[in-house]
């Protein structure tokens, strides 16, 4: 890609990070966001690179974006003016849930309210069965009488979910097609092509979610294109998506629903990226802002998808708080730990933190602006991590005294000191955060021994060390550009769509040439979303099946080769997933027909080769600009600590712990265990002593 | 060991135990575990004494759970218990309650040396007998009983004890599987256990176990030693199988214990409905916990502060053989009858009464006499309104006490021929109040063409809907007939033929506070939403016809309240 110049926006909650790159040049830029009209803050950033790399935006090749617009706009509720058309019986779907509590000891629990009310969900008659076949007929004339009866209520979109629809399209289409004659300006979103998945629950929510989003994501796109063009950039524009790949506009306009979580798809792809520089076949990425930690498995350079996720969580990140969207999606645990995440004792006197966030108002209580409850920062700061006078590039003085006060009083239950209590504190985040990376590497069959973490995002670099001698990891990578990690992984991904089915097929009763024909139509299907962005670049695909044993509710998702997806059969299929079985459980099921339930085919174009590491020079041992007391997790006490500035290393210099390694943006955490050598690339590459 | 180190240990246990039932969700067969989540995990000390236990799973087998480890070191004898041991059995009265539970217990060795055990719970959707329902007049027809024994002698699983389950029951694929999920998780749980043994140089787990315990114990007895030292009573009726069940207790506050005696209550039933202790204790404890300790994880020392007792031979109290198959539907009326008492004590604390018991149903369908077809079985969960609180209406078709989910339609049909016509909400059954109960439900049910079916009905609420609170009026009661008009019995098992559906309507949660207090601007919320018609606005909750029909006028132009 020589010449070619390429941009990576990314719109998170606070920021909009820009990254230019030009050949082999990075120019990156942090622009406030701007809510009332986010393309400004586009605008902005993109004349800022364009001014330090010298050159004008009508030279940008390509513009890749992520945003957290569609995600913001449903934790805020605002999106349009919605209407849901559902199947005779079952208006309320969306609004039931499971039926069930998600804190079971809270007796004034409150449920998140469906995105939206009863009078906006509307029913015909019809009905398909769990096999597709049509049990009662949909009537045209019914159609159109609810589409007249509600052209009063001025919708602006129109979500269709009907009952197994996965499996039989026919009547949603009806409905389409009577909406789109009737009230042709109303945008429309089918379950059946939005996430043709079984589970009426997740597939009508994904729908409704995807309506509900959709006018107002259209005209944020219509827009930025138009503002683009008019400043000069009137290149393609790209977007990012939840499963790691970029789509065009145009699709990303009309499955806006696929943006969400876009800018954490695009932290695992940076990620990605660097495990691929560094040849790494099992990676952990590890990323702490402010106020959660995101933790993601790589492996063979490619981030672990799922299918389901679930967002706006309202109740302390506590699973089923929030609502599940069925589309392709990175598979990340997300956790309420970051630097300002909030301290207390409870009842059992024990240290909690978390999810509650001190923000940046008034923030932890080292800030000096009012807080008074202990942060995170606060402990970090008194246990030597950090420098009050040099953190965020000196703009924020720290106050270590208005720390120790707040960790005295978190203490003080528990007769501990303030450095005790701080201790205690960073042990129980730290500890929090190793848990759902045990959990989560687990739940997918993995042993986190033998992979190698790396570590973004401004809180990590603290914290990563400290995980990795939990976990049992022996390797950490601290790569350049954390800070804008996620615009640089949109520059990295590769155009990809997955496409998804499901089909019931025991393999007691394995049809070939349906399986065949099956894979053929999803490849086809993802393809073509792949060739509007690029005509000509090789496609390769990737076929997944999902499989279980019959009667069971969890599905293993099986990767085929293509030889595999071309001839497929049985006893193939079933030693694959015996296999994945054992490893993830450990053993098989002796007797039990296996069942495949969903089908998907991820056609991607081929990722950007990573830069190549180059040799690391021989270098010297890092002097230290001064020392500072450092406590030791593992000792339970206080170690003198080298501080060394990463910008005066060279590549090849060591580092041993105890040391920081001191940045504007954050600070590098080297423990008593672990030593340190600066990469070729700028990279700082931590690994465990040897004896 | 440093303070910090336990308080780093303690949660990972909790994680631990957390895996360990997700690994159940993820590996069961029946439905009922994998998409309802009708199941517990918790690991416990060399001693049996519970540690941690999952907040993934129902109350239900809280203290059943915390009790069952010791009846199995009992039963097995701590000299046969060696590395490589599962053990298993769904004895209603040393495990939770009923046959179609079953509980699988595995001993944990580090290092040659006993160091705790893992146990957890499921409930199966057949065990053989009459199937799950109501109509055994004893529990040696309620299914096949499996005592505490071996499912595994290190590590070699018992070949006869397999065959004889596979030969009792309706669906053995599906139950075999289920038991090799229970002893999979209490396996991922080992393993897990043993990583942090290693990581924190453990040999044994006294020294964690006892500061989990005492500062469980702690955190608890300062929340009792809080409380008005009062003694109240409680009491409610129900519909019972034949004849109604009144339920009686009197609750005690004392300084360091809180004890439930129910007294008073209504002797065993001849039907499957009857409760043994573990079970009582287990709904009696958790009500109290969510209203004076949610916080305090559970472990045998958060447990031991609450006691329940109840005469032998009440239906709360059954002993060896009653039928106990439908226990959860007197035991999930627990919480309100110790609400009735515990708001004399403690107002504005507890809600109003809700559905309590999950509104659940199992279908047996087979082809139509001369047709060709499916056999199946098919349960499925579901829940009507819950009770109104003191600051907020009560939640809509959600289960409370239980903690199980319903099962999506469209995984339900996949399992067998049976069709779900309807499953929404149901309006106007939520008790009127200055806090509204929470709606029930309506569904519809029938079979594929070319089927007939059994349907074996759980319901209570027929004839004894929630009670309102503080003035807030009574839910809605159940209702259930065929679409003909055919009337159908809330309890057993009644036969319905090919082309004709069950319809049904769950119950609605009780009101808490006058009317009169409620928020007019909710009111009109619940009219625009149809949670309330315009008739129940106008004669409820005394809106004039005006503002009536302003509200509906303002939904047909797309505004919403």
């Amino acid at each position: 890609m020589q010449n070619h110049i390429r941009m990576g926006v990314d719109i998170g909650g606070t920021f909009t990070d820009v990254v230019l790159e030009v050949g082999k040049d990075q120019y990156s830029t942090k622009v406030l966001t701007t809510y009332a009209a986010p393309e400004d803050a586009i605008i902005d950033g993109m004349h800022q690179v364009c001014t330090k790399a010298r050159i004008a935006p009508g030279q940008i090749a390509q513009i890749i974006h992520g945003t957290t617009l569609a995600t913001n706009a449903l934790i805020e509720r605002r999106g349009a003016r919605t209407a849901l058309i559902t199947t005779e019986g079952f208006r309320d779907v969306i609004e039931m849930r499971t039926e069930s509590r998600f804190e079971q000891y809270d007796l004034n629990l409150q449920l998140p309210e469906p995105l939206l009310p009863r009078q906006h969900r509307f029913t015909l008659k019809e009905r398909v069965d769990a096999q597709g076949n049509i049990l009662i007929a949909l009537d045209r004339p019914d159609v159109e009488a609810l589409v007249d009866q509600i052209t009063s209520y001025r919708f602006e979109s129109v979500a269709i979910g009907l009952i197994h629809a996965y499996l039989n399209d026919s009547h949603e289409r009806m409905i389409r097609d009577v909406l789109a004659e009737k009230l042709p300006g109303v945008m429309i979103s089918l379950s059946s092509e939005v996430s043709p998945q079984m589970r009426e629950y997740e597939r009508f929510n994904t729908t409704v979610a995807n309506a509900y989003i959709k006018p107002l994501m259209k005209s944020y796109l219509g827009r930025l294109e138009g503002r683009l063009a008019d400043e000069g950039a009137q290149c393609p524009i790209f977007l990012m998506h939840s499963g790691g790949g970029i789509i065009s506009l145009e699709s990303a306009a009309e499955f806006p629903v696929r943006l969400v979580e876009s800018g954490p798809a695009g932290g695992a792809v940076f990620a990605a990226d660097i495990a691929a520089r560094y040849g790494l076949k099992k990676v952990l990425s590890f990323d702490m802002g402010g106020t959660t930690a995101k933790i993601c498995l790589i492996k063979n350079q490619t981030p672990k998808t799922a299918r389901v996720f679930e967002v706006a969580r309202t109740y302390r990140f506590k699973k089923g708080s929030g609502m599940p969207i069925s589309i392709p999606v990175i598979d990340m645990v997300e956790i309420g730990a970051g630097g300002g995440s909030l301290a207390h004792v409870d009842a059992m006197r024990q240290i909690r933190v978390g999810p509650e966030s001190a923000g940046s108002e008034p923030g932890p209580a080292c800030y000096g602006r009012g807080g008074e409850r202990p942060a995170v920062t606060d402990a970090d700061l008194i246990l030597g991590k950090l420098d009050p006078e040099s953190f965020a590039g000196g703009s924020i003085k720290l106050h270590s005294d208005a720390s120790a006060r707040a960790l005295a009083t978190l203490g003080e239950p528990l007769e501990m000191d303030a450095q005790t209590a701080a201790f205690g504190l960073a042990e129980v985040v730290d500890e929090n955060m190793a848990n759902a990376a045990r959990v989560h590497a687990v739940e997918n069959g993995e042993d986190l021994a033998g992979y190698t973490m790396i570590a973004f995002g401004g809180a990590a670099p603290l914290h990563a060390g400290r995980l990795c001698e939990k976990l049992g990891v022996d390797r950490l990578l601290v790569p350049t550009g954390a800070g804008v990690g996620s615009a640089i992984g949109f520059l990295r991904a590769p155009f990809s769509f997955e496409a998804t089915r499901s089909v019931y097929m025991k393999l007691s009763d394995f049809a070939p040439d349906t399986v065949k024909a099956l894979l053929g139509e999803l490849e086809k299907e993802a393809t073509g979303f792949v060739r509007t962005c690029d005509a000509k670049a090789p496609i390769n695909a990737e076929y997944k099946v999902y499989m279980r044993y019959t009667g069971q509710g969890w599905e293993i998702p099986i990767t085929l080769t293509a030889t595999q997806a071309e001839s497929p059969d049985a006893t193939t299929f079933q030693a694959l997933f015996e296999a994945d079985y054992t490893t993830l459980f450990g053993r098989t099921v002796a007797g039990m027909d296996i069942e495949i339930t969903v089908w998907a085919v991820n056609a991607t174009t081929e990722a950007i080769v990573a830069d190549s590491l180059g040799d690391t020079p021989a270098g010297l041992r890092a002097a230290p600009a001064n020392k500072r007391a450092l406590f030791d997790p593992v000792a339970g006490a206080a170690c003198d600590a080298d501080v060394i500035l990463r910008d005066a290393l060279n590549p090849g210099d060591t580092v041993s712990g105890p040391a920081l390694i001191t940045e504007d943006e954050t600070t590098i955490v080297v423990p008593v265990s672990r030593t340190a050598i600066a990469r070729s690339d700028g990279t700082i590459d931590i690994t465990e002593k040897r004896a | 060991m440093s303070s910090v180190a336990y308080q780093v240990m303690w949660n990972r246990l909790i994680s631990v135990v957390e895996e360990q039932a997700q690994a159940l969700v993820r590996t069961a067969f029946s439905t009922s575990v994998r998409e309802a989540g009708d199941l517990s995990a918790g690991v416990y000390n060399a001693d049996g004494l519970m540690l941690a236990q999952a907040v993934t799973g129902t109350p239900g087998h809280v203290n059943a759970m915390a009790d069952a480890v010791a009846h199995f070191i009992r039963r097995i004898g701590p000299e046969n218990i060696s590395e490589g041991d599962v053990y298993i059995t769904n004895d209603p009265w040393e495990g939770t309650g009923h046959l179609h539970d079953i509980t699988v217990v595995s001993p944990s060795f580090h290092h040659g040396r006993l160091v705790g055990f893992f146990a957890c719970t499921a409930h199966v959707v057949d065990i053989g007998g009459r199937g799950f329902g109501a109509d055994a007049a004893s529990v040696y027809e309620e299914g096949l009983y499996i005592p505490i024994m071996k499912f595994a002698d290190r590590g070699k699983v018992d070949d006869t004890l397999i065959r004889i389950v596979r030969g009792n029951v309706r669906e053995p694929d599906q139950l075999v599987g289920d038991i090799y999920a229970l002893a999979t998780c209490n396996e991922i749980g080992h393993r897990r256990l043993i990583e942090m043994m290693n990581e924190f140089a453990l040999t044994d787990l006294e020294g964690i176990g006892a500061f989990i315990l005492e500062n469980a114990r702690r955190a608890t007895l300062e929340r009792i030693a809080a409380l008005p030292r009062e003694t109240a009573t409680g009491a409610m009726r129900i519909d019972g199988f034949a004849t109604p069940i009144d339920l009686k207790v009197k609750l005690t506050i004392e300084k360091d214990r809180i004890h439930c005696d129910f007294e008073g209550t209504s002797g065993l039933d001849k039907k499957g409905i009857n409760v043994p202790l573990v079970y009582t204790k287990a709904y009696a404890c958790y009500a109290l916990k969510c209203a004076i300790a949610p916080e305090i994880p559970n472990n045998a020392a958060s447990l031991a502060p609450f006691e329940v007792s109840a005469p032998v031979d009440s239906i709360v109290n059954a002993v060896h053989p009653a039928p106990v198959a439908l226990r959860h539907v007197i035991g999930h009326m627990i919480p309100d009858t110790v609400y009735d008492a515990l708001d004399k004590i403690l107002p504005a604390t507890v809600p109003a009464e809700g559905a309590g018991c999950l509104c659940n149903f199992q279908v047996s369908l087979r082809p139509a006499p001369g047709k060709t077809g499916r056999r199946s079985e098919v349960l499925t969960f579901n829940s009507g309104g819950a009770g109104a609180r003191p600051t907020v209406d009560g939640l809509n078709a959600t289960a409370f006490p239980s903690g199980v989910m319903t099962m999506p339609i469209e995984a339900t049909e996949h399992t067998g021929p049976v069709i779900i016509w309807r499953k929404e909400l149901r309006p106007d059954s939520g008790g009127a109040g200055e806090h509204r109960g929470g709606l029930g439900q309506y569904m519809e049910v029938g079979a594929a063409e070319g089927h007939e079916f059994d349907f074996s009905a759980m319901f209570d609420r027929v004839d004894h809907p929630a009670r309102g609170r503080q003035g807030g009026r009574d839910g809605a009661a159940t209702t259930i007939a065929q679409d003909d008009g055919t009337p159908m019995r809330g309890k057993g098992k009644q036969h319905v033929p090919e082309g004709r559906r069950v319809k049904l309507a769950f119950p609605g949660g009780a009101g808490y506070g006058d009317v009169a207090r409620r928020d007019p601007e909710l009111v009109k919320r619940d009219l625009a939403r149809g949670y309330i018609s315009a008739e129940a606005a106008r004669d409820e909750y005394g809106m004039t016809a005006a503002a009536v029909e302003a509200v509906l006028a303002a939904v047909a132009k797309g505004e919403t309240a």
